[in-house]
């Protein structure tokens, strides 16, 4: 790879912009397959996840529902939907969208690009291997390690192969300044490889005892949402806002800031998750601090991104990718602050073991990263078919639908788990547990409610993804905008 | 390629961290626990029963189990639990040292289980019983009015009556009744899960949990 020129013999009458534009040219038609097939996947994925997910809520407040077949009752189905949420759907979003950055932030050329296909296939066989054996009854008991071995061990393969992939364009990547987004994604590549073996590899391990296990699996399951989703999701946010709206990044020293305090103190803060539990208490008071100084990496990232939007907030009314991925970011802050509210020690009674520590997981793993995943969508798959998208108000629609669908889920798992813990802790008034359970029924059917709007939103998603993969899009030039952008343009 | 770049290091450094103090530090701590023992009176705890409940943990696994309901008791200070009757004290990583796989839990969709097979019902002598157990799990809103806990029929067989009838066969009336000349019996499977469940009982005293608390009366629910 010749450092200094571009990738193209240029043409002596080429001007440096035209020279760009062949450049990206290059890069994005090496992608084209693996990025396509990494999202297609994940968009059919999400679709499966989303019909399982409704079923579990409704087996909630209806438990003889699809009741008669042991492969549909709610223990399987229920980490079933996590797994098809957080494997199929989530990682090969975050996956295709992050190397496609990765390229055209290096300014290299895919090589081999067979071999992110390869692992693309690897990877889906893993997930539909992992959810027939969860089907099946074939599980572990521990968040997110339920898959059993065959599974983990494709899932290691193609995404080590993945993460070469990205760290060998990073060492091959023009010189010049490393873009903030570009450490995010380099620390997925390397976290994620590490996590994921040693949790496998040492939970289950017959060399280490009891309650070890649940350690090294809330260590995986916390590590997983920080070290790759929060990762990959904001280097999205990093990428897409400033590309958008044409402006740099406010200020670099406070991105820096907040990467390197987010790396060190996310690591920590697993054992929040058993305050009270069989464990020496320094494990959930380290893990509570370290949880509470999240807010520094949590206040430069919004406090960064919103100063670079400030004076471009109108674009939310015209841009789906700046719309989706704002909202993305407000959900991080705003699920980073409830999670640390609801950790601290006065407060775990009341969210410890209740629906509480689901809403900030859809925070985290829905409202922030899957929308900021959308957002990226629309700005990527234009780049990589050559059409722009249909229909803007198909965009519409899908945005509405899942902002009001997650966030009223996400509020009704918040309060559900609040009164859940309220009630489970106050033996006096609830006495058994039917008792507690009918305080929290309402929320839970609200909850079921919720999944009408989010489960249009995906499917109007998908069926505008396949217009986009069968190039029945708008002919390319403009990007479909909510509005278009006049001179002078400047919204409330 | 150029050479490793000082952002690898940063990046695999603070990794490390997290691995040796969430990872490393818990298996070195915790990972080589060892039974109370007190020569005196030989009073061993716990004691290695993996073979009497493990059939049982793996069904309680595969049905998942561990999406509703925990196991482990916090203490007086933090939460309800023991004011509950879910337990005496609260567990320990003592308690957990032959498990596995540990079944801690995160949800409480349901009461824990850290102790359901020592837990009495003074008002009614027959609950928690394995008798009980079999009726709660072919059909949990029999016993339990209101539950929202899945039926798992499919863990029982229902076969002709050949001869006598079983002596665990269901005691189910109304709806609920098999045919004449039938009965419902639980498979295997049921039995090794209502068998673990038996087996659970963290009520041992351990000095690290501090005394065990007085159960005054009040129903376990």
């Amino acid at each position: 790879m010749p450092d200094t020129t571009s990738m193209t013999a240029a043409a002596p009458d080429m001007s440096e912009a035209e020279i760009e534009w062949v450049d990206r040219s290059l890069i994005d038609a090496s992608m084209r397959t693996p990025v396509m097939f990494f999202f297609a996947t994940a968009q059919t994925w999400l679709i499966a996840a989303t019909l399982v997910g409704f079923i579990c809520s409704i087996k909630l407040h209806w438990p003889g529902f699809l009741g008669n077949w042991s492969f549909l009752t709610y223990g399987r189905l229920s980490p079933l939907y996590t797994n098809m949420l957080v494997y199929g759907w989530g990682m090969p979003a975050g996956i295709g969208a992050s190397l496609w950055m990765t390229a055209r932030l290096c300014r290299v050329v895919l090589r081999a690009p067979w071999i992110p296909i390869i692992s693309g296939i690897f990877w889906n066989i893993g997930v539909t291997v992992g959810s027939i054996a969860i089907l099946a009854g074939n599980m572990q008991p521990y968040n997110l390690l339920e898959y059993p071995r065959q599974a983990s061990v494709l899932l290691f393969i193609a995404y080590a192969l993945i993460a070469a992939w990205g760290i060998v364009m990073f060492q091959n990547r023009r010189p010049g300044h490393i873009y903030i987004s570009l450490w995010y994604f380099i620390g997925a590549y390397f976290w994620f490889p590490w996590l994921y073996a040693s949790a496998n590899l040492m939970v289950g391990s017959p060399h280490i005892h009891g309650v070890v296990h649940a350690a090294i699996a809330a260590w995986y399951a916390q590590g997983v949402l920080g070290y790759f989703f929060a990762s990959i999701g904001l280097g999205t946010i990093y990428y897409l806002i400033p590309k958008v709206i044409g402006k740099p990044i406010h200020s670099y020293n406070l991105a820096l800031l907040g990467f390197w305090s987010f790396a060190l103190f996310w690591g920590l803060t697993a054992m929040a998750r058993f305050t009270g539990g069989p464990f020496p208490v320094w494990y959930s008071s380290l893990s509570i601090a370290a949880l509470i100084l999240m807010l520094v990496p949590v206040g430069t990232v919004g406090v960064n991104i919103l100063m670079t939007m400030r004076n471009d907030t109108h674009m939310v009314y015209h841009s789906p990718t700046i719309r989706f991925t704002m909202y993305g970011i407000l959900a991080w802050i705003v699920g980073m602050i409830v999670t640390v509210l609801g950790s601290v020690r006065e407060m775990d009674p009341y969210t410890h073991f209740t629906f509480f520590s689901v809403g900030t997981f859809h925070l985290l793993i829905y409202a922030f990263f899957t929308m900021t995943m959308f957002g990226a969508m629309y700005y990527i798959v234009p780049r990589l078919v050559g059409c722009e998208w249909l229909s803007a108000s198909f965009i519409r629609l899908h945005f509405w639908g899942s902002a009001y669908g997650i966030g009223f889920m996400v509020f009704f798992l918040i309060v559900a788990g609040f009164v859940q813990g309220g009630s489970w802790n106050n033996p006096d008034s609830f006495k058994g547990s039917m008792e507690v359970i009918d305080q929290v029924m309402p929320f839970l059917r609200g909850r079921t409610l919720m999944w009408i709007p989010l489960g249009i939103a995906n499917l109007l998603f998908f069926v505008h993804f396949i217009a986009m993969v069968l190039r029945l899009g708008q002919p390319s030039g403009e990007p479909t905008l909510f509005a278009p952008i006049e001179e002078g343009d400047h919204h409330p | 390629m150029k050479p490793f770049p000082s952002i690898f290091s940063g990046i695999l450094a603070v990794f490390a961290l997290s691995f040796i103090v969430l990872a490393m530090a818990p298996s070195l701590q915790l990972g080589s626990l060892q039974p109370y023992v007190n020569e005196d009176t030989g009073d061993i705890y716990p004691i290695d029963t993996s073979g009497v409940g493990a059939e049982g943990a793996a069904v309680y696994v595969s049905q998942g189990c561990v999406a509703c309901h925990t196991e482990q008791v916090r203490g007086a200070g933090e939460g309800a639990d023991i004011q509950r009757g879910w337990g005496v004290r609260r567990t320990v990583a003592r308690d957990y040292i032959y498990d596995r796989p540990v079944l801690l839990g995160d949800m409480r969709l349901g009461p824990d289980l850290a102790n359901i097979g020592a837990r009495k019902d003074p008002d009614d002598p027959n609950k928690y019983t394995a008798t009980w157990h079999y009726l709660h799990l072919y059909n949990p809103r029999s016993v339990v009015p209101g539950s929202i806990m899945p039926s798992y029929r499919f863990l029982f067989e229902k076969r002709k009556i050949v001869g006598q009838v079983d002596a665990e066969a269901l005691k189910l009336t109304g709806d609920l009744a098999p045919p004449a000349g039938y009965e419902i019996v639980p498979t295997s499977k049921a039995r090794d899960l209502v068998g673990y469940l038996m087996t659970l009982d963290h009520s041992h005293p351990l000095a690290e949990a501090g005394p065990n608390v007085k159960i005054t009366g009040t129903a376990a629910k």
